[in-house]
């Protein structure tokens, strides 16, 4: 049963230079409302901006979490520049 | 098991997306809504007036399946337009408030109101999926 904070690591994690707010919205541990920036979205659709976050779980989605709501964006030039000043892998 | 090269359920849901200009996948129906994300979704589909399409997709858990592996989304609701995935409950509620969901259905924006939206156009015959199962 995932919490809020470890769904919160593993987006941070799988996507360079996210940051990720979450809220377990049920306190159940299935249902969560993740909020998503992320340069990476930059010239993506929305689509495909939720993919990204979907992917990061996969089979998951449906399954042990049973609704991850998402809203994402891509960061404004000063969130931009923070997370181009953080490392990130390069790819 | 189905085997892969015969696979109805999927021939049936990708020819509802062709053959419906703004289709809902959804679990129960516009009238009886049985999930939260589906409720809101129609909720928006139904303020804008714009005429739509709509699936259930609890009476068999294979048409889920398949829809997902189709749309490479997991979650439902899921809307389509014009044949093309246009996202599930948090896409279509978002573009619902800054009046991209009207444009992208090709109606006026609600700014006046709108006839009664209670002679929404349904299906002539219900768009069950599982009846099409030979």
């Amino acid at each position: 049963m995932p919490t809020a904070d470890e769904i919160k690591q593993r987006i941070e994690a799988a996507i360079p230079g996210a940051h990720a707010e979450v809220e377990d919205y049920t306190g159940g541990g299935d249902h969560f409302r993740a909020s998503v920036t992320a340069a990476a979205f930059a010239g993506r659709s929305r689509i495909e901006q939720h993919r990204l976050v979907y992917e990061v779980f996969g089979a998951e989605i449906g399954g042990p979490i049973h609704a991850l709501a998402l809203k994402t964006a891509v960061p404004s030039n000063a969130e931009a520049d923070a997370a181009a000043s953080a490392p990130t892998p390069s790819r | 098991m189905s085997t892969p090269e015969t696979n109805p359920i999927r021939d049936a849901i990708a020819e509802a997306i062709s053959e419906h200009e703004v289709i809902l996948f959804m679990k129960g129906t516009p009238e009886a809504p049985a999930c939260g994300f589906s409720a809101r979704t129609v909720a928006a589909l139904q303020a804008t007036g714009a005429p739509f399409a709509a699936v259930d997709i609890l009476p068999d858990p294979r048409i889920r399946q398949e829809l997902s592996a189709l749309s490479n989304w997991p979650t439902i609701p899921q809307l389509f337009v014009k044949g093309e995935l246009v996202g599930g409950c948090d896409i279509v509620t978002e573009m619902y408030e800054t009046g991209e969901l009207a444009q992208a259905l090709g109606v006026e924006a609600a700014a006046t109101p709108q006839q009664p939206v209670q002679e929404q156009q349904q299906p002539a015959h219900g768009l069950g999926i599982e009846n099409r199962l030979g």
